[in-house]
């Protein structure tokens, strides 16, 4: 049980506001864990400030025993610590293998020269390319649609075709921000399905989410933040239950039945 | 159980030989391309010349795609580079008595040694700003030929600048230039069909399709941009110096604001993005002029016309025409 990533006493700052407010949590490698909490908790800054897209205004992020702090988001990726986007971000102008191909950036090389005379160790390279891209959109379901322009896919597909294109940089750590927002009930257990699978293969997995069936059903491990800080900690079981989150969710109204029970979409803030 | 394989089969194949119709589309705008250069080489005449000019922009306008359709950005002061280029070789044949190629090698070598000291600052901007700044280079570059006269003469421009050749053969023949233009605009464009489909070319068309997620995939943005804006500086070059070459002359009006616009048009018309579309979209818009020439007057009017209805038909340019013809046209 060795911390794969440890956020410390992370704060960020825009002007008056706090977004993030001394959060400190550790991911536990090979574990699936969870950033839940209400609209304008600051998840989405958090996962901004662990993926370098913006600095913060003091503490510590390490990442395998590296200090991450306020690195340039190619830096943090380069280390092993992949992002995807709560908006789907793809390369709309590349087919759906392509866009996985570009997602072996970080472990191919070969610039201009390569490109030109394309010499045999670009071509066998290529190769390895080829063939883990078609690999990973087999595991994500995407076999069948691999040379269709990325634009003209449904948006359940664009997401795992997002996460595929990630999983091509062999991170350590996978971070997936909100990956189940817009999709339907049968595209919410596919994905699930995907994530519980990426954790098998061995990539730790951080993910912030409004799903809570998909949270139940995927995280080993909750972390909870509202206005910024950080109020509960722990495994899915002991989170349902914590009046602290409960409170933070429903303002305090009875709801615990609704968290208790049939664990579908519980959460009233979207 | 077997119908079903059968017919999944079935299907498979019709995609198939719809994949390949497509893909043989996709070349018929090149074919075309191609075509026009054989006909004018084999009918001779002045038209000659007129598609010599038309393969040298292909050049400039396949490193303009680069960097603008591949990688997104926009540049108006290309022409800054073909002018540093071209003056070299200008200068460097006739004052100081170089042979072309080594001329030419060094006036592309000066444009990537101003590119990078230009593209390093410049590219950190984007949108109109990184346009507004690159059309600024292109009219300084327009000012110093014209002010610098000790070097460039000026207005005046400097003549007797020898043809293309190496190790004392010459092009002489208008064929000649055309036959080896046509080489040259061939590697030209192969090179960059080399590079859009090689991990340089994706990085590139991933800065174009969103920064976020090509620096979140480890893709250092700046550097390709920057890469991205030498290599469409060096097609420049290239293209700069063979036109001084070609035509024995030079002066500042040849680098001015219209071959800007005039590559724009070509880009547009022949289809941004695309492999084939520079290419057949220089020729093509070098030839239209030369086709209205019956219309006398209305010439001008005529070449408006036929852009604003090449405009509506084809908006993704030419060299996508073969995708309304396979009906697999996308709005």
């Amino acid at each position: 049980m060795t911390g794969l990533l440890l956020v410390n006493s992370l704060c960020k700052r825009f002007g008056g506001l706090v977004a993030v407010d001394s959060v400190s949590f550790e991911v536990i490698a090979g574990r699936v864990t969870a950033v839940i909490g209400p609209n304008g908790a600051g998840k989405t800054t958090l996962f901004n400030l662990i993926s370098g897209t913006i600095p913060p205004t003091s503490g510590q992020i390490l990442f395998a025993g590296q200090n991450i702090t306020g690195h340039a988001p190619e830096k943090v990726a380069a280390q092993g610590l992949v992002r995807t986007f709560q908006l789907v971000q793809l390369f709309q102008n590349l087919s759906v293998e392509e866009n996985v191909k570009v997602g072996c950036h970080l472990h191919t090389r070969g610039g201009v020269l390569a490109a030109l005379f394309r010499p045999r160790w670009a071509r066998e390279e290529e190769r390895a390319v080829e063939a883990n891209a078609r690999e990973l959109l087999e595991f994500v379901g995407l076999a069948d649609v691999a040379e269709a322009s990325a634009a003209t896919l449904p948006y359940g597909q664009q997401r795992l075709l997002e996460i595929a294109r990630a999983l091509a940089a062999r991170p350590k750590l996978l971070l997936l921000d909100e990956p189940a927002a817009g999709l339907n009930r049968e595209e919410t257990q596919q994905l699930s399905s995907v994530i519980r699978r990426i954790s098998e293969r061995g990539t730790t997995v951080l993910l912030i989410e409004h799903d809570m069936t998909l949270v139940m059903n995927t995280a080993d491990a909750i972390v909870v933040l509202d206005f910024g800080c950080k109020i509960a900690e722990g495994a899915p079981e002991d989170i349902r239950t914590n009046p602290a989150v409960i409170e933070a969710y429903l303002g305090g109204v009875e709801g615990i039945s609704s968290v208790t029970g049939d664990n579908r979409k519980v959460v009233a803030d979207e | 159980m077997r119908l079903h394989a059968t017919i999944l089969q079935l299907k498979a194949m019709t995609a198939q030989q719809s994949g390949s119709r497509r893909r043989l589309l996709a070349w018929l705008p090149g074919v075309i391309g191609v075509a026009i250069v054989l006909y004018t080489f084999i009918g001779g005449g002045y038209l000659v010349s007129v598609v010599s000019f038309g393969l040298i922009y292909a050049l400039f306008v396949t490193g303009l795609n680069l960097f603008m359709g591949y990688t997104g950005q926009v540049s108006f002061g290309q022409n800054a580079f073909a002018a540093i280029s071209g003056y070299m070789s200008a200068v460097l044949t006739t004052t100081y008595g170089w042979g072309v190629a080594p001329a030419l090698a060094c006036g592309i070598a000066a444009t990537l040694v101003v590119a990078l000291v230009v593209g390093y600052p410049a590219l950190r901007l984007k949108g109109h700003y990184l346009a507004m700044a690159t059309l600024a280079i292109g009219l300084i570059a327009y000012e110093v030929a014209v002010q610098w006269q000790s070097v460039t003469q000026g207005y005046m421009g400097i003549s007797g600048i020898p043809p293309l050749g190496v190790f004392g053969y010459e092009i002489t023949s208008d064929r000649g230039n055309l036959a080896f233009l046509a080489l040259v605009a061939g590697l030209g464009v192969g090179a960059a069909a080399l590079i859009r489909h090689s991990r340089l070319g994706r990085a590139m068309t991933a800065v174009a399709g969103s920064e976020d997620a090509a620096r979140a995939l480890g893709i250092d943005v700046a550097r390709y941009k920057l890469l991205a804006f030498l290599i469409a500086a060096a097609y420049a070059g290239l293209a700069g110096s063979l036109f001084v070459h070609v035509v024995g002359f030079v002066s500042p009006e040849v680098y001015g604001l219209h071959m800007v616009n005039l590559a724009f048009t070509m880009l547009y018309v022949g289809g941004i993005g695309t492999i084939a579309g520079p290419l057949v979209g220089a020729i093509i818009i070098i030839l239209l002029p030369e086709t209205f020439r019956s219309f006398r007057d209305y010439q001008d009017m005529a070449y408006g016309a036929v852009l604003i209805l090449l405009l509506i038909y084809a908006p993704r340019g030419l060299a996508s025409l073969s995708d309304l013809w396979s009906g697999r046209a996308r709005g």
